[in-house]
């Protein structure tokens, strides 16, 4: 069977929502109910086999470390490879890396050191559920050098985003930069395979060329030199892009659909705390939403996802809300379409309101 | 620096609990479930780690498996040490004298090496079958500024109740100059909690020369502690003052889960100073559209239908049209459409077919003559079929 070793780049794409990354890495943004973004691509990881993941941290990553610890929640506190974490600076380079090129070789060392046969990168800023197993499979089965996942829905922004064309044998032929939004196209969804050794030799190749752009200077023109392969997910993918997607990828949860792909099989594996059950006061009404451990609801909540330890006050309504962990709603409070970043207090009797396409956003630890 | 413990904990958790019926058929007392996400175990444990003391010896006996995958190697409890920590202590095979656990004291004693691994100045024994928050190191200072031999913790109960437990007789400055286990004329509302602290050397004695005595039962209500009291041993009681419940039979189960309900409960799960570890699933937050009233629910939960007074666990899935009524069910449980459940304990991995009737409402339900004050009982893994009936007070351990 071909080993296969991890990456995840836990930083990438920071920039996209800074409401929620300002005090944490993308990695660790908080989402549904009691997970990390970076939850999805390990725990796919763990659940196609791989047994040794590196994870490429950049700046602010103190909430992710806290987050993953010794990895032993994914399995990967082991003695043999496991969760291993490949902070800046820990090689020779001397500045903190500005694109993914740089960022990976940062990972060299750790590639050059892992005996597996074959790599997924892979980035923690989407929700889905894909066993990367299938992809090596195909990746096989191709005689591919490079195959890149891809999903296929309507491009929302131009930048960081990779989109492509291919052939009947799902051959790439052809790699936008800067695809045009608004347009249905195979968009990479930043996960990608190839031989571990050949990745080691783009990524040397590309130092030696002073090459700045994975995509631009190597996946692009690779499209002519390289044996690069499509792999198409048709399964549930939401990347968080902006403090709107982020939104939308929460309450999709509260779809039945989406909520069993996601969450059917119990195996996002995330961080454990020993939170006490959800409570429902004699006054709680709570419709259509997602309800964790250590959650006190003594008024009304629709339409929401509430992570651990929220607390609801009587008389207080709470619709299309996401409040994260240990966030607490005085009495006859309204909210509606609210993101609430931890341990916030929202005093008794505000109101409070945002809409669907601009949710009202408090940042961590605020009082109102 | 020398190797070595203050205080070793030795939990009790071999007891079959024949009063709890079908929810012990397969598991031990220990391992059953608790206030939808727990096991009873966890309290212990966690009052050990929340005390202080990382040592903790865990005597199996009683269908261990399930109790023995649940406590692992203690990692849930941050119990897993390279020294220390917690350890499974089942009976053994020796080259002469094998045996079963014979009594409460034959099981400390035939893990007498075990305790003196750690070569402790002191020991603690426990049940395995309590819940309660209780802080060991107040009973141990107590114990150590007395200078006793033997401390036990005790509480007052009912005097009506008394006569079910040990009680002790106590002198005003809290020496013990008598102990009767389960008497019929009580003679103090000081009910033992089952909960001791012995200074090692002395509990290692007595433990000894009671196991050469053929007329000893091997338990330390009836014999150890009377014995260290006939020969003049420094005995205190430690007054505990606090939630305590001995869930031993259905009705106390079910009334300690029911306990845990309200904005203020009888007994609070949600304590961040001394927090209830546990060994919690790994299940996404329980998805409510339902009606949800004064009940708690555990992750993994799939709520459409009527909750109301209930203790829900873990992946617990309750369908529209569904109700939910005085009820504790465990973990893994469908309640399918339309079914009903009223004043009933259902333990895990259960299935309640369409339309199905179990139990009845609380008021008739107590009316009825069973051994279980007319709650409800299912065992684990069961299957009720559609538009099945379980009567008020019934104990199904097969599918109906």
């Amino acid at each position: 069977m071909a080993t296969t070793v991890g990456v995840i780049f836990s930083s990438i794409n920071e920039q996209d929502i800074p409401e929620l990354t300002k005090v944490r890495s993308t990695g660790s943004v908080p989402y549904g109910g009691r997970y990390r973004l970076i939850d999805f691509a390990l725990s796919n990881m763990v659940n196609s086999g791989i047994t040794t993941v590196g994870i490429i941290t950049k700046n602010n990553y103190q909430s992710l470390m806290d987050h993953l610890g010794s990895g032993k929640y994914w399995d990967l506190a082991r003695k043999e490879g496991g969760l291993i974490l490949l902070p800046p600076y820990s090689d020779e380079s001397e500045t903190l890396y500005k694109n993914r090129l740089e960022a990976m070789k940062g990972a060299t060392a750790f590639l050059k050191k892992a005996k597996e046969d074959f790599v997924v990168l892979a980035d923690s800023d989407a929700v889905y559920k894909l066993d990367y197993s299938k992809v090596i499979e195909a990746h096989i089965k191709n005689n591919a050098d490079i195959t890149m996942v891809y999903h296929e829905h309507e491009v929302t922004k131009s930048h960081y985003y990779l989109t492509f064309d291919t052939d009947k044998n799902d051959k790439i032929t052809d790699i936008q930069i800067n695809p045009t939004t608004g347009t249905v196209k195979k968009n990479y969804i930043n996960v990608l395979v190839a031989r571990t050794s050949f990745l080691l030799r783009l990524i040397q190749d590309a130092i030696q060329h002073g090459y700045t752009s994975f995509g631009k200077d190597i996946l692009s023109p690779g499209v002519k030199t390289y044996n690069l392969y499509a792999y198409k997910f048709d399964g549930y993918y939401a990347n968080i892009n902006s403090l709107k997607s982020y939104f939308n990828a929460n309450m999709d949860l509260l779809k039945k659909d989406v909520r069993h792909e996601i969450y059917g099989d119990r195996d996002v594996y995330t961080k454990v705390n020993d939170s006490a059950p959800a409570k429902f006061a004699d006054t709680a009404i709570v419709k259509n939403s997602l309800i964790s451990d250590g959650c006190l609801i003594e008024g009304t909540v629709e339409n929401s996802v509430l992570f651990r330890g929220v607390k609801i006050g009587k008389g207080t309504v709470v619709k299309n809300c996401i409040l994260m962990t240990d966030n607490i709603v005085g009495e006859n409070c309204n909210l509606a379409y609210v993101v609430s970043d931890k341990n916030s207090v929202i005093r008794d009797n505000r109101i409070l309101a945002g809409c669907e396409l601009q949710p009202y956003f408090i940042n961590k630890g605020s009082l109102i | 620096m020398l190797r070595k413990k203050e205080c070793v904990a030795m939990l009790l958790a071999g007891g079959q609990g024949s009063r709890l019926y079908a929810l012990t058929s397969n598991i031990a007392k220990p391992a059953v479930s608790f206030g939808s996400k727990y096991r009873i175990i966890d309290f212990p444990l966690s009052n050990c780690i929340n005390s202080g003391i990382d040592t903790v010896g865990v005597l199996t006996q009683y269908q261990p498996l399930v109790l023995n995958e649940y406590v692992g190697n203690g990692q849930p409890w941050d119990l897993d040490r390279t020294f220390g920590g917690v350890h499974i202590l089942s009976p053994y095979e020796a080259k002469t004298d094998t045996s079963w656990y014979k009594g409460t004291a034959n099981a400390i004693y035939q893990n007498i090496r075990f305790m003196k691994m750690y070569d402790p100045e002191y020991v603690l024994i426990l049940s395995g079958d309590h819940i309660y928050k209780m802080d060991y190191d107040k009973m141990l200072s107590a114990h150590k500024e007395a200078g006793a031999d033997c401390t036990i913790a005790c509480m007052q109960v009912p005097m009506k109740e008394a006569s079910r437990f040990g009680i002790l007789n106590t002198n005003p400055d809290g020496t013990i100059y008598e102990f009767e286990e389960k008497p019929k004329q009580p003679k103090s509302d000081l009910a033992s909690m089952g909960i001791y602290v012995f200074t090692a050397s002395k509990l290692f004695k007595y433990l000894e020369e009671d196991d050469k005595d053929p007329n000893s039962e091997k338990d330390f209500g009836k014999n150890i502690l009377p014995k260290m009291l006939a020969a003049g041993e420094k005995m205190y009681s430690y007054r505990f003052e606090g939630y305590w419940k001995d869930v031993g039979t259905i009705s106390s189960l079910w009334e300690a889960n029911m306990d845990l309900l309200g904005v203020v409960p009888n007994f609070e799960l949600s304590d961040k100073d001394r927090v209830i570890h546990s060994r919690s699933p790994l299940a996404p937050p329980a998805f409510v559209e339902g009606e949800v009233v004064n009940s708690i629910v555990a992750t993994g939960g799939e709520i459409e239908g009527k909750v109301v007074n209930s203790v829900v666990g873990t992946n617990c899935t309750i369908e529209e049209g569904a109700e939910v009524v005085d009820s504790v069910l465990m973990g893994n449980i469908t309640v399918k459409k339309g079914a009903k459940l009223n004043y009933a304990i259902i333990d895990e991995d259960v299935t309640i077919g369409e339309n199905a009737v179990i139990g009845a409402v609380k008021e008739e339900a107590q009316k009825v003559e069973s051994k279980t004050s007319g709650i409800t009982v299912l065992g684990r893994g069961i299957t009720v079929k559609k538009n099945g009936k379980v009567a008020a007070g019934e104990i199904v351990d097969k599918n109906v």
